[in-house]
């Protein structure tokens, strides 16, 4: 073989061997997903839905969890949003380069790996106890805010970077303060990129079971919550009750609940999309 | 014609400051400018007309950027940047801890080499420094502004049927005349120029020039420029600066026929740059 011919071979076998890794990838995916789904799929209905949870696993409902989450989320979303771009304004605009600056950029980055059980712990402990929330929708979504703020501040500072030194430029030329400066220019032009980042947060939050139930979310639950002092359920944990039971029939319920969640999860990613580009259109 | 709203404010300056010489709008003495630890400007020291163009010259790199950008304060915003030396605008010191570099900014316009319309509307473009100045929130009285200025900028007949459209969507030419109406708008002294035509076309450039002609007899303005006959043809008085140095300095004509340091003589005949 000549040196050439080698050479192609080898390209080819790189390239053979990257679609093996990349069906192995999609393979393992999509057993999953078909594993759950034919589990599943004769479960979902309306009244699935739509009904609360019960002993028998027939009637057996998500409506207390799907209402739950969404609340939950509500309350992460404003308590991370504010607190999140807040942060990394500070960082990114203001606090730049000092001493100080470096050192909370560091511990937000290591925040951001910490397990989320560890959340859960500070929740229960702070929210739940010392502030007297007790296992409610607020105290859920505090708690969830927390995990949330790393990867909303990150991804807001990422944000901030790419906005082009000649737009603050051109807003300071014309005799704008550097508030003005952020709020005008600085703040929308990053805002498709703020907003990838809250989704990939929420994306994050919806899922998370562990530090919920730390901090007292109920597993069986027959109302919907009716104020942010509410107690509530969410659906990972409703999944998680299910899943715990030893008859077939609630392994079904377990899997037409993770349906659920997975179509929510990919609504609220399409919907971030969508947004984005519809903001990024506008602007351009 | 923009009408006035306001009289001009003053800066806060040390009392006794002397008054300036006639004619003179910016008074610099011993200035140097330090990036971290890099000198980037040594001892310039060089009084800039009123109401006339005066452009700066010079190989990249000589410094002559960043001493446009000194005279707005734009330099602040880089981290580890240092001035030293004075700066006098109409005798007040432009660098004296009291100066409202907000205001400043106001009264020192600026236009940038690379046109930086913001992703807004035409009329947007124009009207956000006098929003953000808060100079009118009249709506009348800030369509009146927004139409001089752009007139003033001999743009508006291309966009007065068009104001609501993304100032994106104009050409590279048009871009860089409407940043022009953005930074007339709120009626600055001077208007600072960092290469504003070296990204346009031969027809563009012209535009602009034509432009920075009828400007200087409302405007003290300064220009870099890249381009030696560009210089020629605008500015009344130019100044050549050499590794951060200012070399020479006098009227455009002396500049680029008779100078009187060998190095001046070598850049405009072309010998380096």
């Amino acid at each position: 073989m000549t040196a050439g011919a080698r050479r192609l071979a080898g390209d080819r076998l790189l390239q053979t061997l990257s679609i093996l890794v990349l069906a192995l990838s999609l393979v393992a995916l999509m057993t999953l997903l078909y594993d759950v789904w034919s589990d599943g799929w004769q479960r979902l209905d309306w009244r699935f839905l739509t009904s609360n949870p019960s002993r028998r696993a027939a009637a057996a409902g998500i409506y207390p969890a799907l209402v739950g989450s969404f609340y939950v989320l509500l309350v992460t979303a404003a308590l991370s949003l504010p607190l999140g771009i807040g942060a990394a304004v500070y960082l990114e605009e203001y606090g730049g380069g000092g001493r100080w600056a470096r050192l909370i950029e560091i511990n937000i980055a290591n925040l951001a790996g910490v397990p989320s059980i560890i959340y859960g712990l500070l929740g229960l402990s702070v929210f739940v106890r010392v502030f007297g929330w007790g296992p409610s929708v607020l105290a859920g979504g505090a708690t969830l805010a927390l995990l949330a703020l790393p990867v909303v501040i990150l991804s807001t500072r990422e944000a901030l970077r790419t906005v082009p030194m000649s737009a603050r430029e051109g807003s300071y030329a014309l005799g704008a303060t550097q508030w003005q400066t952020i709020w005008h220019q600085v703040l929308p032009s990053a805002f498709p990129g703020i907003l990838t980042g809250l989704i990939l947060a929420m994306s994050r939050a919806i899922g998370e079971t562990a530090p919920l139930i730390t901090i007292g979310a109920l597993a069986y639950i027959d109302f919907t919550p009716t104020s942010v002092m509410s107690p509530f359920t969410v659906l990972p944990i409703q999944v998680y009750n299910w899943v715990s039971r030893p008859q077939a029939a609630f392994a079904e319920n377990a899997a037409a609940g993770i349906i659920v969640l997975l179509v929510l999860l990919l609504t609220l990613n399409s919907v971030a999309v969508v947004l984005r580009d519809r903001i990024q259109k506008a602007r351009a | 014609m923009i009408r006035p709203l306001r009289p001009l404010t003053t800066f806060t300056s040390p009392p006794g400051a002397a008054a300036p010489p006639t004619g003179v709008k910016i008074a610099v003495t011993g200035l140097d400018f330090f990036y971290s630890q890099k000198q980037a400007l040594s001892a310039i020291t060089t009084d800039l007309q009123a109401n006339i163009v005066t452009a700066f010259i010079g190989p990249s790199g000589c410094g002559k950027s960043t001493f446009l950008r000194t005279l707005n304060r734009m330099n602040d915003i880089i981290p580890g940047a240092r001035v030293e030396g004075q700066i006098l605008i109409d005798g007040h010191d432009i660098y004296h801890p009291g100066t409202d570099v907000v205001d400043l900014r106001r009264r020192v316009g600026m236009v940038f080499q690379k046109s930086n319309p913001f992703p807004k509307s035409i009329f947007e473009n124009v009207a956000y420094g006098l929003r953000v100045n808060g100079i009118t929130r009249n709506r009348g009285e800030l369509e009146g502004r927004v139409e001089d200025s752009l007139k003033a900028a001999a743009i508006w007949d291309e966009v007065k049927d068009r104001l609501s459209e993304s100032a994106l969507m104009l050409s590279g030419g048009q871009q860089q005349r409407l940043c022009i109406a953005r930074a007339l708008a709120i009626q600055p002294e001077i208007l600072l120029m960092d290469e504003p035509a070296s990204a346009l076309d031969p027809i563009a450039t012209q535009r602009i020039e034509e432009l920075i002609y009828q400007l200087k007899t409302t405007y003290t303005i300064v220009i870099v420029t890249h381009n030696m006959q560009q210089a020629a043809r605008v500015s009344d008085r130019t100044a050549f600066f050499w590794l951060g140095r200012l070399v020479e300095s006098g009227p455009t004509e002396q500049i680029f026929t008779s100078p009187t340091e060998k190095l001046t003589e070598d850049y405009v005949t072309g010998r380096f740059g």
